[in-house]
């Protein structure tokens, strides 16, 4: 699982890329931790584009950074899931607190 | 009777890298009986679950073991994941929405949700000698009907 970051016009934008599982759930908290003490935005959207598999465990580290950054009043947004990761952010409810944008 | 195409049984460690292997592993061996592309996410889904349950759950004290023994049928395929581990005191409890043992690690608690909702029938059964099973079943809607409540109602 790899993480890119980059923050533009106040957003902080976010890649994942790879495989969100058990697995790789632990360093990618990790790194996304890091990367959300940086400063100079208001925003966060996370771009699942490249994201090839992801199960509950994902939902967990998601959710785990939305309570984070929900301190700090800092809104998450997800865009371009995969119809996968869709189908688990409806079931689960996600988007209820992380909606998606277009 | 439906005809048997196929059979395998796949053992591990109850590791965190093996479950992309299980995934891909089982995916492949149902690919003989030409899933969609989605039946095949779903079912790989569904394993990565119960395999994370394994590996999280049954074993607190040691590394143990995954087996996964999968019978293929030209519609349908009957997957049953276990382990020997500590078991669960409260099946019922354990498959409730948002319930998990472990809130401190992040977990969603939404593994066996994320089952029933992606298979189309999924048990949760204590072995006699220790640990559990889990028995899960997906019906392939694009190659015939199906008959629901499980290949053996």
């Amino acid at each position: 699982m790899e993480v890119k970051n980059r923050i533009y016009n106040n957003t902080l934008y976010i890649l994942l890329s790879g495989e969100l599982d058990e697995h790789s759930a632990y360093n990618t908290r990790i790194k996304l931790d890091e990367i959300f003490e940086e400063k100079g935005f208001k925003q966060i959207i996370i771009d699942l584009s490249e994201l090839d598999f992801m199960d509950s465990t994902g939902i967990g580290v998601l959710i785990g950074r939305y309570k984070k950054m929900k301190h700090k009043n800092i809104p998450i947004f997800i865009c371009n899931p995969s119809t996968h990761a869709e189908k688990i952010f409806k079931m689960t409810g996600l988007y209820e607190i992380m909606p998606k944008i277009i | 009777m439906k005809n048997l195409k196929n059979e395998m049984t796949l053992t591990f460690k109850a590791i965190s890298i093996n479950e992309s292997f299980a995934r891909a592993c089982i995916a492949a061996f149902c690919i003989q009986s030409e899933p969609s592309l989605e039946e095949i996410t779903d079912i790989k889904t569904a394993i990565s679950e119960a395999v994370t349950n394994c590996v999280v759950h049954a074993y607190p004290q040691k590394i143990g073991e995954v087996k996964i023994h999968v019978q293929l049928y030209d519609d349908s395929v009957v997957i049953w994941i276990s382990d020997s581990g500590i078991g669960i005191d409260n099946i019922e409890k354990a498959r409730e929405p948002f319930y998990t043992t472990k809130p401190e690690q992040e977990r969603s608690g939404m593994g066996f949700t994320v089952m029933e909702s992606f298979m189309d029938y999924t048990d949760v059964i204590k072995n006699e000698d220790r640990g559990i099973t889990v028995k899960l079943e997906k019906y392939f809607k694009t190659k015939k009907s199906f008959a629901v409540g499980g290949l053996n109602a």
